[in-house]
């Protein structure tokens, strides 16, 4: 029964490029010249599997395109070749394509041939460059066994076969070669016992015979080597032809068929073709490319089991209880109230677990950044080493997939523009090499990402200057240094003397504070000239859970993020401020913030109409602030966010609805959303107003 | 039917020899280096062993060699997966005991013709 092999792709696909990564990191920690052995070995059986595996499978062109990057590197680890940066690199750029060949084999999108062809042609010229010593033998190949004169009418093989006296510790056995043989064609054999010796001297483990097979049959003499091929040092063995008339003469050298296998190469290496399994045609769609998957560790697959099973038995435990009312006693009121914690207990831990499900390390988003930085150096000439710490903290994957953009713009601006020149360095009195780390670790809650270099750090003056060249602040004001640094933060902002095509991709700051803002986090800035600069991002946990501040606003409770949130203060009449009648701005300080009266937005009835009393929740969202007008501050919790948009639909204002311990439904603000309503009023459909009546 | 242990390093080729076994009404005993085969084999006595050569804590060869040093398998069959390309591997195998090998690539059906073979 033919066993359908396509099923066995993801799990290749997959292994697979688990397996460029491990190559991809293990070529950027090679120390050329002095490559450790354990390293080059871990990268070279990446490669193998990968090749046997694309073989296998049936992508021939990823197979022998594997090819070249394995022999080279079994030449690395076998210490033939040196290491050199050369072919460091071009396995490097191997990788990547080879990356691209099997995404391509995957999505079944044709594979981009030339590229491999040019790398193929890279990795041979290095191949053909001479290794140390010895000549490069690695493609010697025995001529194929000419297949004997099919002139002689042909009878059958004559077959001596004397096996060594431990070929039987082989696992061996000559009768399953004997059998193999007859199924061939009519065998007769003969046995020579002349060697075995008297039972008192006779190891049951040793082989003391020798056979004489007469094979009738006009199967090739490579069939019938290959029968004895995994034996053939581990015996005596001599296969000539039988012919029904004496062979003429002049067929070459005379006994030429007769030939002792034990002396050749094993012919038979070349017999079993690859196999060309062609992927499943476009016609069956796999779901399973498109599908998002998450590996999940054993370990918190047991822990959520385990967690379940005690669900089960607490379940079964107030189950016993037998809720008859009548008679109801104390003594089971207090079972029951035992089980009722136990079943809270049980509970919340099993949401930790199904919530760890989603965590996975942040060295999934780390593991670029070597290969990014070594890139960028050899791009800038400049020197840079990458540390990095806590690549085990684990992240939402959501949070994951999402701040990897940032990431990679902040480590560039570093790499460009944070690290000077080594000269420069060397100048400044510092190391030639510079250093960028990456740091995760948690703190309250909350997961902070460090992206620190000892580069040049901002100039305050080159900071200002560009702000009020752009108009971002008046030339006389006055600004504290996190304000200075803030400013790069700001849309259009870009401190480069020129835009070079490694940070300058149109890409500013402002962009990954941004997705960084989405995300539920927040990214700050401290530098200091000549000593470098450090961007902290923080992002919580999980974007299912949201650090929540409760206000009141007349009857209805409201959630506010508690990031977006600035400060909350009581409204002084004498800091109101109308303009044209229409919008109201409350002073505060420097600033003058625009008053969103949350009565109004919501369509509340509220007994006070004035302002005097209310509490103003200064909130900040895209860079701009302003003061939500509410009755009055409640606690602050966590709160697990359920969208408005999959069970209602979308409303401006507002990003998705809790429940509260009491069971309400509370909404939670959506806080860019707010300042925007607050600057052009939504259209009738969709006020939020509207919604607030119908949850209500 | 035979139960037989299958060790390689690449989750894929087991899955497929595994299955191809299975399909074949064989018991297959799955391990994924040379430290695990040896816990496996010891753990259960099996009728045939297929070990990949390349794998990471032990490989292949040195796994032939600490099975031939147990009792139980002084002369079960073991076979390993090797590549063309590596005819040296062969040799050295042979030398630790290999009975024989399976080169890659092959398809399920050469699979199972060639450990019918060994089974007999």
């Amino acid at each position: 029964m033919a066993i359908d092999i396509t099923q066995f792709h993801e799990t290749f696909f997959e292994e697979s490029f688990e397996g460029l990564d491990i190559m991809e990191s293990g070529l950027l920690n090679l120390d050329i010249g002095a490559a450790d052995n354990d390293t080059v070995n871990s990268i070279f059986r990446a490669a193998h599997s990968i090749k046997g595996g694309s073989a296998t499978f049936g992508f021939t062109e990823v197979a022998e395109f594997t090819h070249g990057m394995e022999t080279l590197l079994d030449e690395m680890r076998d210490g033939s070749r040196d290491v050199t940066q050369t072919s460091v690199d071009t396995l490097l750029q191997s990788v990547d394509c080879l990356r691209e060949m099997l995404a391509a084999s995957r999505d079944k999108t044709p594979i981009d041939t030339e590229r491999a062809a040019v790398l193929k042609g890279e990795l041979e010229a290095i191949l053909a460059s001479g290794t140390n010593g010895s000549t490069s033998e690695s493609t010697h190949q025995e001529p194929a066994t000419p297949s004997s004169d099919t002139s002689a009418s042909h009878e059958g093989w004559m077959i001596k076969f004397k096996p060594h006296h431990d070929m039987l510790r082989t696992g061996n056995d000559p009768v399953r070669m004997f059998r193999e043989l007859g199924d061939l064609g009519e065998l007769s054999v003969v046995v020579d016992i002349s060697q075995l010796p008297v039972l008192d001297d006779l190891d049951p483990e040793e082989s003391y015979l020798s056979w004489e097979l007469t094979l009738k049959s006009d199967v090739e003499i490579e069939k019938v080597k290959e029968i004895f091929e995994w034996v053939e040092d581990e015996c005596d063995f001599d296969i000539s032809e039988i012919k029904s008339e004496v062979p003429e003469v002049d067929q070459a050298a005379g006994d030429n068929v007769t030939e002792s296998v034990a002396e050749k190469e094993p012919a038979s290496s070349t017999q079993i073709k690859p196999v060309a399994v062609k992927p499943a045609a476009g016609t069956k769609t796999s779901a399973s490319t498109d599908s998002a998957s998450i590996r999940v560790s054993i370990d918190k697959v047991d822990a959520l089991i385990n967690m379940v099973g005690e669900l089960v038995i607490t379940q079964s435990m107030i189950g016993q209880l037998d809720c008859d009312f009548d008679d109801f006693d104390n003594s089971r009121m207090e079972k029951l109230r035992d089980g009722l914690t136990l079943l809270e207990r049980n509970t919340r831990e099993l949401q930790e677990s199904v919530m760890r499900i989603r965590m996975l390390p942040i060295s999934f988003a780390f593991n670029r950044f070597p290969r990014m930085v070594h890139d960028l150096c050899q791009k800038l000439d400049k020197k840079i080493e990458l540390k990095t710490t806590g690549e085990q903290t684990e992240l939402d994957k959501t949070v994951m997939e999402k701040i990897g953009d940032p990431l990679v713009h902040l480590v560039r601006n570093s790499i460009d523009h944070g690290i000077e020149m080594p000269e420069e360095r060397l100048a400044a009195n510092k190391p030639e090499s510079g250093t960028i780390e990456l740091n995760a670790f948690h703190k309250g809650g909350n997961i902070i990402i460090e992206i620190k270099d000892d580069g040049a750090g901002f100039n305050k003056d080159r900071i200002k200057e560009k702000a009020i060249e752009r108009e971002l602040i008046a030339s006389d004001e006055h600004l504290s240094d996190d304000k200075i640094y803030d400013l790069i933060f700001q849309p259009g902002f870009s401190t480069a003397e020129q835009l070079s095509d490694i940070s300058g991709r149109g890409v500013g700051m402002d962009v990954v504070k941004r997705n960084i803002r989405e995300l539920g986090g927040s990214i700050d800035v401290t530098s200091e000239e000549g000593n470098g600069t450090t961007f902290t991002i923080r992002l919580p946990l999980t974007l299912a859970i949201l650090d929540g501040q409760l206000v009141c606003v007349g009857d209805e409770i409201y959630i506010t993020p508690l990031v977006s949130i600035v400060e909350s203060l009581q409204i002084k009449e004498e800091f109101v401020n109308n303009i044209a009648g229409q919008t109201e701005l409350y002073k505060v300080r420097e600033d003058y913030i625009p008053i969103v009266r949350m009565h109004d937005m919501f369509g509340i009835d509220v007994e006070r109409k004035g302002l005097e009393g209310g509490l103003l929740v200064v909130v900040e969202g895209d860079g701009k602030k302003a003061g939500l007008l509410v009755d009055e501050l409640l606690g602050q919790q966590q709160v697990v966010i359920k969208s408005l948009e999959t069970n209602y639909k979308r409303v401006d204002g507002v990003s998705g609805a809790t429940i509260l311990g009491d069971g309400t439904v509370a909404l939670i603000l959506d806080v860019d959303g707010l300042i925007d309503l607050s600057r052009n009023p939504p259209t009738p459909g969709n006020k939020p107003d509207n919604l607030a009546r119908e949850v209500a | 039917m035979a139960s037989i242990l299958a060790v390689d390093d690449s989750a894929s080729m087991r899955q497929m020899v595994s299955f191809a076994l299975k399909n074949a009404g064989h018991d297959v005993v799955e391990a994924v280096d040379g430290v695990d085969g040896l816990k496996a084999a010891k753990a259960n006595k099996v009728s045939l062993v297929i070990t990949d050569v390349n794998m990471p804590n032990m490989d292949g060869i040195a796994l032939i060699r600490e099975l031939r040093g147990l009792p139980d398998y002084k002369f079960t069959p073991i076979l390993m997966l090797t590549t063309e390309s590596a005819p040296h591997k062969k040799q050295e195998g042979k030398d630790a005991g290999a009975t024989g090998w399976i080169v890659k690539p092959f398809d399920p059906d050469q699979l199972l013709a060639t450990i019918n073979k060994v089974l007999g």
